[in-house]
């Protein structure tokens, strides 16, 4: 009755139908109780209340009871719980990034990928980080969920069980595309596996300053690099292009160079490129000197 | 509007104005009775605008998506939701409008200790208000951060969050002095002859929840503080760029914010606890039990505020330790629960509105606390933790809970606050709808959130639609049981026939005098009876 999607997913239902029937009984009786005094005990049937004296061992029973029920549930939780902290040594590490509002995944040999592509029966440790700010790593598909915690390392582990794709989703609210910030595990065969590490790229070495500091601010969240549309323009051929933006409501061109640059990342609302929203993007008004000129040196070279 | 009595000295508080006419008879008031119908006016227009809110995020929820406004739109509006509603609506709520307007009357007193520090902390949660809402309308756009504020999002986005946090540090004051006036009364004002354990127990449920106001709200004004000095003066508390640590800005944050979920909670079971034994005619069983478990409540729940924070990469001793005493907390709620049943054993029981919103109110008491056991239990926590269970939990404690019992203890008090009774028939109609509307409205995101959907997201997808418009369908179902139920007490308060000094036969003191109470409650010197809910 339990899916095998994941080795955990035994100990966290079976935690959870425990409490859940035991709470549902509860419930139907407490329920059941109220309705038959209400009925029984109307005074609509004329009878006067009889007032009944407390009565010590009845109260000290319910007080025992539920403290050994609730106990009982205490430990069945923590048993489900205590293997989700312990990884096994033989685990393949992969490293998830969050970063508003994608999540970015680094196999061993410093290779990234977009899909958290992972052999079947295979334990797999998650370092989990964030560059940015918190964001949570949950598949519920797996019972798992742990945060991503800028500066604060953290993981999560598993072993798959069944071949196919499982939602990624993002459980700390970070911001404007929260909810937009979701990603995919696809469990493969050992063979599909090794034949798709081949395919990924190797992360650059060293990728510009400039580019970092992109990264770093979660830029590149709505701004791509390839002259996608997301959120905003595109930052791929932006650099001297010439744009149509909304100054205080009156449109005029401008060319897009250090000046805009530097502006529009102080004071985004200032000049808008016409047919993007005004007022999504926040001013970054941390951002040192030279950063800005390491900015517009990467931009100036990305055709 | 009052009553005509035989004692010709006998002056409405309501018709007594004091020194000021008209409006400034209220907003100078230190009357602990005007005081409270201030707190009621007030927090009811709040309640209102966060309805609406709600209704809002209900109509965006109907389809994936953008369906009525976009995500900054919606990030804003469950933000502001969750401050007016938290920190406006019920933190002050029971303790501010029944126990400023009942704690006094219960144990005989006069007013509470500190009539004019009373009529201050009412200012303060006006000015308070009236700094959330500017933070809706100032320049650099309505806070987008969730009301839990969390640190680093809550020190870099470039939206209102000081004007919004100050809000919240100003409200905290008037929270701190009530609960510091409440305790002074119970000690010092006591009726001659009344001892602790001869109060009723409304009383008691207050003064447990007045010291978690008066040693908790404090934490929250220190943490908002850091969190003000980190936007302004780039002081490193929380932000790692900066030096500071995110879990430090969640453990200050929770520290105070789920005692506070008891601050909402401890005066809403005291009220049940007044209407049950009033409609069963029969003396509360386990009246020592019940007291104590308030105070236990209150004294184990300042230490469970890990169990928000499983998930954070807080040590495994640290999740280990929450999770066994948030499991304990749960047992004197549970010894609450079965008081109250076995009070109605027995009894000659009086079906009327405020009894049926007490039953309202166990029945969903039940389910959210059951839910919180998932929550608390950590291998279900890592399932449902950050979902639409954590949501429809939530609003099953607090509105199915704190909610109905602030009902219950309006069709309760009502006739004695404003000597006029309302309509029975609308107002079972109203709480039929309601009930029905509720459960439609929160039962879903648990089934939801069991299967995933993240809390918070402004988008989702379309497996989840179904549940999402049955949800969508019971919001509506819900506000329309709201409207019929404002409507047939506003009409009962204004129009209503004259109610009798004691309309459902109650024993506790407020039974004794008129309705409406005179401006000093006992023109003569109350009778303290050694049990409460003695009814031969």
């Amino acid at each position: 009755m339990f899916s095998k999607a994941s080795n955990f997913v035994y100990g966290v239902d079976s935690a959870f139908l425990i409490i859940t029937g035991i709470s549902v009984f509860f419930l139907v009786v407490l329920t059941a109780l109220m309705i038959y005094f209400v009925i029984k005990y109307n005074r609509k049937n004329g009878k006067p209340a009889q007032q009944i004296k407390d009565n010590m061992a009845l109260e000290i029973t319910w007080i025992a009871i539920p403290m050994i029920i609730v106990l009982y549930m205490f430990y069945i939780g923590w048993k489900g719980f205590i293997p989700m902290r312990v990884v096994p040594e033989d685990a393949i590490e992969i490293t998830a990034e969050g970063s508003m509002w994608k999540f970015k995944f680094e196999y061993p040999g410093n290779k990234i990928a977009d899909t958290l592509v992972v052999p079947i029966d295979r334990s797999i440790l998650i370092n989990l980080k964030s560059v940015d700010v918190l964001h949570g790593f949950s598949v519920p598909a797996f019972r798992i969920k742990e945060d991503m915690v800028p500066n604060k390392p953290n993981y999560s582990w598993f072993t798959a069980g069944e071949l196919g794709d499982y939602d990624i989703y993002c459980t700390v609210y970070c911001g404007l595309n929260h909810s937009n910030m979701l990603g995919v595990i696809r469990v493969v065969t050992q063979q599909e596996y090794d034949k798709w590490l081949l395919t990924l790229h190797e992360k650059l070495k060293d990728s510009p300053q400039g580019m970092k500091i992109l990264e770093k601010n979660g830029c590149i969240a709505c701004h791509s690099l390839d002259g996608s549309k997301v959120v905003g323009p595109s930052f791929k051929g932006i650099y001297g292009s010439k744009r149509k933006v909304s100054t205080s409501g009156s449109e005029r061109e401008i060319t897009v160079d250090d000046a805009y640059i530097t502006k529009s990342i102080v004071d985004p609302g200032a000049d808008v490129v016409v047919g993007y929203p005004a007022g999504l993007m926040q001013p970054y008004k941390s951002l040192s000197e030279s950063d800005l000129k390491l900015i517009n040196e990467y931009l100036k070279g990305l055709k | 509007m009052s009553n005509v009595s035989a004692n010709s000295e006998y002056v409405s508080y309501l018709d007594h104005h004091g020194k000021y006419k008209g409006i400034m008879s209220w907003i100078m008031a230190t009357d602990h009775k005007r005081i409270a119908l201030l707190y009621m006016y007030s927090i009811m227009t709040f309640f209102i605008i966060g309805v609406v809110l709600g209704i809002m995020m209900k109509l965006e929820m109907l389809t994936p998506g953008e369906t009525i406004m976009k995500a900054k739109m919606y990030n804003s509006v469950f933000t502001l939701h969750g401050i007016l509603m938290i920190f406006m609506v019920v933190i002050p709520g029971l303790s501010a409008v029944f126990g400023n307007f009942f704690l006094p009357i219960h144990i005989g007193a006069k007013d509470v200790s500190f009539p004019k520090l009373n009529r201050f902390s009412w200012w303060i949660f006006v000015v308070g208000s009236i700094m959330a809402v500017l933070s809706q309308v100032l320049k650099d756009g309505p806070p987008d951060t969730g009301w839990t504020f969390y640190a680093p999002y809550s020190t870099t986005t470039s939206s209102n969050v000081i004007m919004a946090t100050a809000a919240a540090f100003v409200l905290g004051f008037s929270s701190i002095l009530t609960g510091l006036n409440f305790i002074v009364t119970i000690h010092q004002l006591r009726a001659p002859g009344m001892k602790f354990f001869n109060m009723p127990l409304f009383p008691w449920a207050l003064y447990a929840t007045a010291w978690i106001q008066l040693l908790a709200t404090p934490v929250i004004g220190i943490t908002l503080l850091m969190l003000i000095a980190e936007r302004a003066f780039h002081i490193g508390f929380f932000d790692p760029a900066l030096g500071g640590d995110p879990l430090l800005f969640q453990h200050l944050f929770w520290i105070y914010s789920h005692p506070a979920v008891y601050v909402m909670m401890l005066p809403a079971m005291g009220v049940i606890t007044e209407i049950i034994p009033t409609f069963c005619q029969r003396q509360i069983y386990g009246y020592k039990a019940v007291a104590v478990s308030s105070l236990a409540i209150a004294g184990v729940g300042f230490l469970v505020w890990g169990h928000h924070m499983y998930t954070s990469g807080m040590s495994d001793t640290a999740r280990w330790f929450f999770s066994l005493l948030t499991f304990i907390v749960a047992v004197p709620s549970a010894i609450k629960v079965f008081n109250w049943i076995t009070t109605m054993y027995k009894g000659s029981i009086d079906v009327k509105p405020p009894f049926l919103y007490a039953l309202a109110f166990i029945f969903l008491f039940i389910i959210g606390g059951t839910t919180g056991l998932l929550l608390g239990s950590v291998a279900t926590n890592v399932q449902v933790h950050d979902t639409a269970f954590v949501v429809a939990h939530f609003h099953y404690i607090i509105f199915g809970g704190m909610g109905f019992a602030f009902f219950a203890a309006i069709h309760y008090w009502l006739p004695k606050m404003y000597g006029r009774m309302y309509d029975f028939k609308m107002a079972n109609i109203g709480l039929v709808i309601n009930f029905i509307g509720f459960n439609l409205l929160y039962f879903p995101q648990f089934v939801i959130g069991i299967q995933g959907m993240p809390r918070r997201y402004f988008d989702y997808p379309a497996k989840f639609q179904p549940a999402q418009l049955v949800s969508s369908i019971g919001g509506f179902i819900l506000v329309t049981g709201l409207i019929i139920m404002i409507y047939t007490l506003v009409k009962g308060a204004r129009k209503g026939a004259p109610a009798p000094a004691n309309p459902w036969r109650g024993s506790t003191l407020e039974w004794q005098i008129p309705s409406p109470p005179s401006v000093e409650n006992f023109d003569e010197e109350p009778v303290i009876k050694e049990n409460p809910y003695d009814y031969k």
